[in-house]
């Protein structure tokens, strides 16, 4: 056992620090650390900083640009991402569709997509739920029909992240309505100009733009922006899960999050002393940050074996309950370090013109982002799916 | 033991009930939450004339009702329609601040006030807490100067509900001593519009309207003051003490909400071939919402029935009752929330509105953790 990174692998942290601390624009990192959001244009211009750094895609091979990072490294990189402050990377096409495409597309379309996701060109968004089927995804009913050289779409998908943004579309949808549910599935790339797309905001409860419905009625995709074989697309939705949840732990954010209650209860008064020091709200603090030091022990642990070539399997399950209830605590502890200044509208009570008539620095977004934050348990399998994953896999022929 | 309302109690209770289902729909509320004061006047002026403000006040007042269970009763049904009307804020915090504390009789200048008040003519909101205050009540450091036959006001106040849209503001600020004490604390009455007054709005996340205000030296007249001089700690505690009760079963009809539209949830939501409600693993959940919503209940009660009594015991079960909501309330709420998925969080679904409600009450007043150590203090006294 050695709990210490090795030399090459602080040497690389501190490579990463020193990019971030030059090239991270202050807008983009005041915007992030106060929970505010940095819009399209934030996004598109992190993303350019990366790809000039060639540090857009810590996943991929190199042979198609990517940085060719273990998994430790990525760990170490997304750590100081968050640490520093500096925007989410959007993960829909770099992270989710690109290994797909990488192993299972064939080589026009890695010719074609891989370069436009480094380039930003393409803007990609996920459509795979849809109203009547969220934790039971195979369920699905978006229809493609075969029309010669084109399928026909219809059906609508929902909870689109991001989708407002987007150029470009992945879809499952139902090829084959008599096979059993899994079967029928096939994987298709959609072009989001195409006549008969509509996108339709959803707004959540603290008041963001974040997710979509997206209709599809008649639309006409061509048949060679189907992915992999049809009626297989349910395999590589499987295989597009598995990079979905890779820093499924959110070992960064959750330090960042702890961090940002600890400054705020700094600040915050509570009969003249400081909140932090409070010694229930102390106690609720460290229990988050002691819970937080095993977890990220556990995700290190996974890491380094996966780093070795071992595949994670039901850890990645315990890594997201685990990992979204520490996240949730911290938004929880935030809320209550703000204190009555925890009930304005973010976007309305940000310091604005006038200090003296302001939200303390730090305080107005931390419900928004409580309540934004439930759904951490709910997206990319349920917990409850995921303790299903557990149960099943642990007590699997024993009852 | 009876734990039957009274006849009367039981007939506003029916006919606020009725009133909210026929005529406070989601879509009136989401409606009502776009209007520049945060609320909808018509549905202020219908509450009026249903009785409901003058349900919360005393007799000797010109209500009829303002017991811990009429303030309850009223409560219960405004919470579980989600209703953000400023009830809380206008009604019971400045109206039982303008009702006294017993010893300290009714101007005819506040009597008129709590009249067009009742009436539904005024709108009002109550300027306490600062950025040090945290749901501290005496931690007051506003100073109010006497100079001659004037009092100059200077201060800040954070998170004031109801600000924008108050006809009149009532300020607390220190005439002597030191912030924490309950000695040297006064109430005036100030206009919204007076030299020397700003404030900055925004909506709130739950609903309704909040303001930030600087006071700098707004100069008022002494007849301003709202009873007698230096000596307001006991209306204010006594009056937060009736806002606490209000609070708690408000929180308690929205808990029953969210427990209500989780249980219809899980009934029509199909996944696997089968309503989720058949999984057990989800039914025990709900069985667990459905004990902590009648352990909730009985924490309104015990609240709501010592209202009247000695400060020492009103405030320990007030503070065991808000800690216990705390707890129970963000349970439910994120169970509920949870138990639906993703259609929760949409700001169109009833159960956001709701959820934002319990979770949000926590932080007027005092969250779960300050309610535990006020019940500990209070214990150890």
């Amino acid at each position: 056992m050695d709990l210490n990174y090795s030399t090459e692998e602080l040497a690389f942290r501190a490579e990463v620090r020193a990019f971030l601390e030059a090239k991270l624009p202050q807008d983009l990192l005041d915007a992030v650390r106060l929970g505010r959001g940095i819009g399209k244009e934030g996004h598109d211009r992190w993303h350019q900083i990366l790809n000039d750094q060639g540090w857009l895609a810590p996943t991929w091979p190199q042979q198609y640009g990517g940085c060719g990072w273990n998994a430790v490294q990525r760990h170490i990189f997304e750590e100081e991402c968050c640490r520093a402050h500096a925007p989410r990377i959007v993960p829909f096409g770099l992270t989710m569709l690109a290994p797909v495409l990488q192993k299972f597309g064939s080589d026009a379309q890695r010719a074609y997509f891989l370069p436009k996701i480094l380039s930003g060109e393409h803007w990609w968004c996920q459509g795979y739920s849809e109203p009547g089927a969220g934790s039971d995804l195979a369920s699905l009913s978006t229809r493609a029909v075969r029309d010669g050289d084109h399928y026909i779409v219809n059906g609508q998908k929902t909870w689109t992240t991001l989708g407002q943004f987007a150029n470009w579309i992945f879809c499952l949808v139902r090829t084959d309505p008599q096979a059993k549910q899994q079967e029928g599935i096939s994987f298709l790339l959609i072009d989001m100009a195409t006549p008969g797309i509509e996108v339709r905001p959803i707004i959540l409860l603290d008041g963001t733009h974040e997710v979509n419905e997206v209709w599809f009625n008649d639309v006409r995709v061509p048949a060679e922006n189907l992915v992999g074989e049809e009626n297989k697309g349910w395999t590589y939705a499987k295989y597009l899960l598995t990079h979905e949840r890779t820093n499924i732990a959110g070992v960064g954010f959750s330090q960042a999050g702890l961090e940002a209650v600890k400054r705020l209860a700094r600040h915050q008064l509570h009969r003249g002393r400081p909140l932090i020091e409070n010694p229930h709200f102390a106690a609720r603090l460290a229990r988050a940050e002691i819970d937080l030091m095993a977890m990220s022990t556990t995700n290190l642990r996974i890491i380094s074996a996966a780093a070795q070539g071992q595949a994670p399997g039901v850890e990645s399950s315990m890594l997201k309950v685990k990992g979204t209830e520490i996240r949730q605590e911290i938004n929880d502890l935030a809320r209550r370090a703000a204190g009555v200044y925890a009930l304005p509208f973010a976007s309305e009570a940000v310091a604005g013109d006038n200090n003296a008539l302001s939200s303390p620095e730090g305080s107005e977004a931390v419900a928004a982002q409580y309540f934004n934050n439930r759904k951490l348990s709910i997206f990319g399998g349920s917990n409850e799916i995921q303790k299903n994953i557990i149960a099943k896999v642990s007590l699997g022929g024993r009852t | 033991m009876n734990f039957q309302l009274t006849e009367e109690r039981q007939m506003l209770q029916d006919s606020l009930r009725r009133f909210l289902r026929d005529r406070y729909s989601v879509a009136a509320r989401n409606q009502a939450l776009t209007d520049p004061s945060g609320y909808s006047p018509e549905i202020w002026g219908q509450l009026a004339d249903l009785g409901v403000i003058g349900a919360l006040l005393p007799e000797a007042a010109g209500g009829y009702g303002g017991a811990g269970f009429d303030i309850a009763t009223v409560f219960e049904e405004l919470g579980r329609a989600g209703v953000v009307e400023p009830v809380l804020d206008s009604a019971v915090l400045c109206g039982v601040l303008l009702c006294g504390s017993g010893t300290d009789p009714i101007s005819p200048r506040d009597q008129k006030m709590i009249d067009r008040l009742i009436a539904g003519d005024l709108q009002l909101a109550f300027a306490h807490g600062e950025p040090a205050s945290r749901y501290e009540r005496t931690w007051i450091e506003t100073k109010a100067v006497d100079e001659g036959d004037d009092i100059l006001l200077t201060g800040r106040k954070s998170v004031v509900v109801n600000a924008e849209a108050a006809d009149l503001l009532i300020v607390a600020a220190r005439e002597a001593g030191s912030p924490g004490d309950r000695g040297g604390l006064s109430l005036f009455c100030v206009r919204p519009d007076a030299p020397g007054l700003r404030m900055r709005g925004s909506a709130l996340l739950a609903g309704g309207r909040a303001a930030e205000m600087e006071l700098d030296c707004v100069r008022l007249s002494k007849s301003a003051r709202i009873g007698a001089a230096g000596n307001a700690a006991d209306r204010i505690e006594g009056t937060i003490a009736a806002a606490e009760v209000a609070l708690a079963a408000e929180t308690l009809g929205a808990m029953e909400t969210a427990v209500r539209l989780t249980m219809d949830y899980l009934t029509t939501r199909q996944q696997f071939g089968r309503p989720i409600g058949t999984f057990q693993a989800l039914q025990h959940r709900v069985a667990e919402m459905l004990i902590e919503l009648e352990q909730a209940r009985s924490a309104v009660i015990n609240a709501a029935g010592h209202l009247e009594d000695l400060p020492l015991v009103r405030d320990r079960h007030i503070a065991a009752a808000r800690n216990l909501i705390g707890r129970t309330g963000r349970h439910i709420a994120e169970e509920a929330i949870q138990l639906h998925g993703g259609i929760a969080m949409t700001a169109e679904y009833e159960l956001a509105h709701i959820a934002k409600r319990i979770v949000l009450a926590e932080h007027r007043f005092g969250d779960a953790d300050t309610q535990l150590e006020r019940f500990i203090d209070l214990t150890a006294a």
